[in-house]
């Protein structure tokens, strides 16, 4: 069974058709891309997927469970989670707190403890602060830990969005466009934290990806959207070279 | 029934007033994008010149509105331009907060200058009443002319907006004020122009709210200001024909409350009626929703 | 990793007990200039207000600065602890005649009922958003005053009795005693109020505050604060935690109440005390002192008090000095033209205590 499995998915906003007759199929632990012209839904699968938007159409399942008709908080404790295509981190908080909230369902005490600093509150909070910096560490992030999170530069706030969505402990972690904004070299040190995501904490990843490099670099399989429909897909190289797909994207 | 009627259309009245003043409201809203809280105290200080100069000084009526419309244009403009300009790219609760601040500055002024006795305010209409129905249903001239001064100014600030080119750049403005200075509207120009315009409102309220509730005191600006905001929030902020009809219901609700409730409770009957109509349509009668894209 | 995890925590544990230890030294310089004879008696029948503003701007930064939500309701609350606290105090009078007990029961009740008052106010509000949320609050905050302005609340051997009417249609026994008298409110609550117990209920206010802020229930808080969408992504139950935080903020604000309610003989409801006047002149500390800024509501909530005391001396002028001081402040430190001019001449330092959420309280 694999971990993510898409079928028929579907949503209209007003008369247009957003997204129609969607299907994927991801493994687990596989490094899966989801790319197409700009439009053509990609972000809107993704708030389908985590439950920002609900389809009308069509069934998702993770890892055999239903997530159709669940909110987006349930459905991060189900296990998924996600960056955004415009970062969207706690601008105002800074960086090893908005890793911490990544840690919130996994690390509690109560209000109480909170208010009243019973012992729960100190045992629990290290644990908090010791896992926040390991993640920190994964994405060289620990040196800026109390830097605040919109002082950072982009490329590190890309990261920590990473690390955050890490944080809350997902089965499948979704990525909008990653290397947005990047240049080469950062591209280059995304592509490899990627993999060491996928690697070290058994990560399944769907992500959606302009940039050619990355894709072809690490993804093991593609879906090509375009208009809100499945145009190819199959393995990177496969569809890479399928005759539409280019067409699609550059024009005839 | 007849008792109804003259209810409805006394609501209907004071729900002009507060239509003319949460248009001043809205539409600061919708182009510069903030609260102006001083805009109740505006209205004062509209009905103390017209005090000034028709009751102090004997100048006629037409006079007096014409000074007063000029002096809180004046006012609008230059407060915009020295209190919140500067403040442009501050968050909101700043400037509302600086608002404030010029309410209590406005009140004050009016303090020292006319004390805090409450002024018996001259009615600038000379229409008789109207008696209809045999005499069962009398209805005052103040109200027969706030009803349609407010009909009036909305026509012609609908056609205004829509057909000039100041109104459209103020349409502009407030859809997306960076892309409406790029394409080379004075957005300046334009924001100064709506407190201008929301100013000259306020005077007219002003004198139309005292007309028919002759009492003045440096605080008479301030519960119909929050009223008025009320108003324009309840018919969906930022959008001038839900400033219309949220003033007139306000009015109309307030009204029926006194009478047929109670007094006291009027107040309170107007904002529970403004919390459950939220509830139902969270941005209001008229209000668009805007969709936070994820 | 462990030096790093310690200087930390010190460093947040030290910056809370400076602002503790402002509090206790301003209590101490206070009694000792009491004690000198050089405080006036104005400035005594002050001490208590003050205690009770800053009470009030501490738990409505929580709501303003910590959740970000704008409220211009939060002397709603603090009507409902007072009246709450007040009934309370009146009708056990003889059956505890402890005071001290007493009052602290009624602090418990008074906070109680605002707690409950912030929960029936933020379940429908708190969905609304920004300036909607804003009126609303503004409506509740109204709401609340006149109802209360209305009840007239009685006393006798057979129970209590209700009306909305008047006194007498309360059809009390003779013996019977008449509570709250609709517009008159309440009288004769004790005075049990003093500036001892202000400072030890702002000592109180302060560590839920702080504590709560400082852990994994204020960074939910904050994150919501921040950004909505992204703490639904990570699990955050935004509905859960910004219920909390408003009905913490309602119920110390109901606290504020009590204190107030017991500095009076007369409690009743007016414009003036639980309007939104109130409302907003607490929200300008809160903006002025920094919006999430604790410390610097306590100041701003001390200083803004003050000033129009301190300028009695203006007489009519001051309250005109007062509004132009305000728009002159906020000017000046949020326009971005005036922040450029405070960077190059290190004034940042000076008015350090004042600047927004960056800094870390």
């Amino acid at each position: 069974m694999a971990l993510l499995e898409v079928e028929s998915l579907g949503i209209s906003f007003g008369g247009l058709r957003a997204v129609d007759n969607f299907n994927i199929s991801v493994e687990k632990e596989q490094l899966y891309g989801l790319i197409g012209p700009n439009g053509a839904g990609k972000t809107t699968i993704f708030n389908l997927l985590t439950g920002v938007y609900k389809p009308d159409k069509g069934t998702i399942r993770l890892d055999g469970e239903n997530m159709v008709g669940k909110n987006t908080i349930d459905i991060n404790k189900a296990g998924i989670a996600r960056t955004f295509q415009n970062i969207r981190l706690f601008k105002d908080m800074s960086v090893i707190d908005n890793v911490k909230v990544g840690l919130h369902n996994h690390h509690s005490y109560s209000t109480l403890s909170a208010i009243f600093r019973f012992p729960s509150y100190y045992k629990v909070e290290k644990e908090i602060r010791e896992r926040a910096m390991e993640l920190l560490k994964v994405f060289g992030l620990e040196e800026e830990c109390d830097y605040l999170a919109s002082n950072l530069p982009y490329g590190k706030q890309r990261k920590l969005e990473i690390a955050r969505a890490l944080a809350t402990g997902p089965k499948l972690l979704l990525l909008d466009e990653p290397a947005a904004g990047m240049n080469p070299n950062e591209t280059g040190e995304l592509m490899d934290t990627i993999r060491f995501v996928r690697d070290n904490f058994h990560m399944t990843i769907l992500l959606i990806e302009h940039d050619m490099k990355l894709v072809s670099g690490i993804c093991e399989g593609l879906t090509v959207l375009n208009f809100g429909q499945v145009l190819a897909e199959g393995t990177t190289g496969e569809v890479l070279n399928n005759p539409e797909v280019i067409k699609a994207y550059l024009g005839e | 029934m007849m008792g109804f009627i003259s209810y409805l259309v006394n609501g209907i009245s004071l729900g002009s007033v507060y239509a003319l003043i949460a248009l001043g409201y809205t539409m600061v809203y919708g182009i510069a994008k903030m609260l102006n809280f001083a805009h109740g105290d505006v209205i004062m200080i509209g009905s103390y010149v017209v005090f000034s100069t028709v009751s102090t000084m004997g100048l006629p009526p037409a006079a007096g509105i014409l000074i007063s419309v000029a002096v809180c244009t004046v006012l609008g403009v230059v407060i915009e331009r020295i209190a919140y300009r500067p403040l442009r790219q501050a968050s909101k609760l700043v400037v509302l907060i600086t608002a404030i601040g010029v309410s209590y500055f406005l009140q004050n002024v009016a303090l020292l200058i006319y004390g805090a006795n409450t002024k018996s305010f001259t009615s600038v209409v000379t229409i008789p009443p109207l008696s209809l129905a045999g005499g069962a249903l009398i209805i005052s001239g103040e109200t027969i002319v706030t009803i349609l001064a407010c009909i009036v100014i909305m026509i012609v600030l609908t056609l205004f907006i829509r057909h000039s080119k100041p109104g459209r750049a103020m349409l502009a403005v407030s859809e997306d004020g960076g892309a409406a200075q790029l394409m080379g509207v004075n957005v300046d120009g334009t924001i100064a122009l709506t407190f201008a315009i929301g100013s000259a409102l306020a005077a007219v309220a002003g004198v139309l709210l005292c007309s028919s509730y002759p009492s003045l005191t440096p605080y008479t600006g301030a519960m119909p200001g929050i009223k008025a905001f009320v108003a324009a929030v309840f018919g969906g902020i930022g959008s001038i024909p839900g400033a219309f009809i949220g003033g007139i219901l306000l009015g109309i609700i307030e009204i029926l409350g006194k009478a047929y409730i109670s007094s006291q409770l009027a107040d309170a009957i107007v904002f529970a009626v403004l919390i459950v109509v939220l509830l139902v349509k969270p941005t209001g009668i008229l209000g668009r929703q805007i969709q936070e894209k994820v | 990793m462990r030096q790093m995890k310690t200087k930390a925590l010190s460093k947040q544990t030290k910056n809370n007990l400076v602002t503790y230890g402002i509090v206790i030294a301003a209590y101490i310089a206070v009694e000792i200039l009491m004690r000198a004879g050089m405080v006036s008696s104005l400035l005594k029948g002050l001490l208590v207000p003050l205690c009770i503003y800053v009470i009030l701007a501490v738990s409505l930064n929580l709501t303003v600065g910590i959740l970000g939500e704008l409220s211009l309701g939060h002397a709603g609350f603090m009507c409902v602890g007072a009246f709450a606290g007040a009934i309370f105090s009146k009708c056990t009078m003889n059956a505890i005649p402890v005071a001290g007990l007493r009052f602290f029961l009624a602090l418990l009740i008074g906070a109680a009922f605002a707690a409950l008052a912030g929960i029936l106010v933020g379940i429908p509000v708190l969905r609304l958003k920004g300036d909607y949320l804003a009126i609303v609050t503004l409506a509740f905050g109204e709401i609340i005053k006149n109802v209360i302005n209305i009840i007239f609340l009685g006393r006798d051997s057979r129970g209590f009795h209700i009306s909305l009417k008047d006194a007498f249609d309360l059809g009390l026994e003779p013996e019977g005693e008449v509570i709250i008298k609709g517009p008159q409110g309440i009288t004769g609550t004790p005075n049990d109020s003093t500036f001892l117990i202000g400072i030890l209920l702002i000592l109180v206010t302060l560590f839920i505050v702080l504590n709560l802020i400082h852990s994994r229930t204020g960074r939910a808080i904050m994150s919501i604060r921040d950004n909505r969408i992204a703490a639904e992504s990570v699990g955050i139950n935004v509905t859960k935690y910004k219920l909390l935080a408003f009905t913490v903020s309602a119920s110390l604000a109901g606290v504020a109440g009590v204190l107030y309610a017991h500095n009076l003989s007369t409690l009743a409801a007016q414009p003036k005390n639980f309007g939104y006047n109130m409302s907003i002149m607490i929200l300008v500390f809160v903006v002025l002192g920094g919006i999430g800024n604790i410390r610097g509501s306590i100041i701003a909530a001390v200083v803004l008090t003050l000033l129009p005391e301190m300028l009695r001396s203006l007489n009519d002028y001051r309250m005109l000095i007062y509004a132009v001081v305000l728009i002159a402040v906020m000017i000046f430190s949020w326009s971005p033209k005036c922040r450029e001019f405070r960077e190059r001449y290190g004034l940042k330092r000076l008015l350090g205590s004042k600047k927004g959420p960056k800094e870390e309280v």
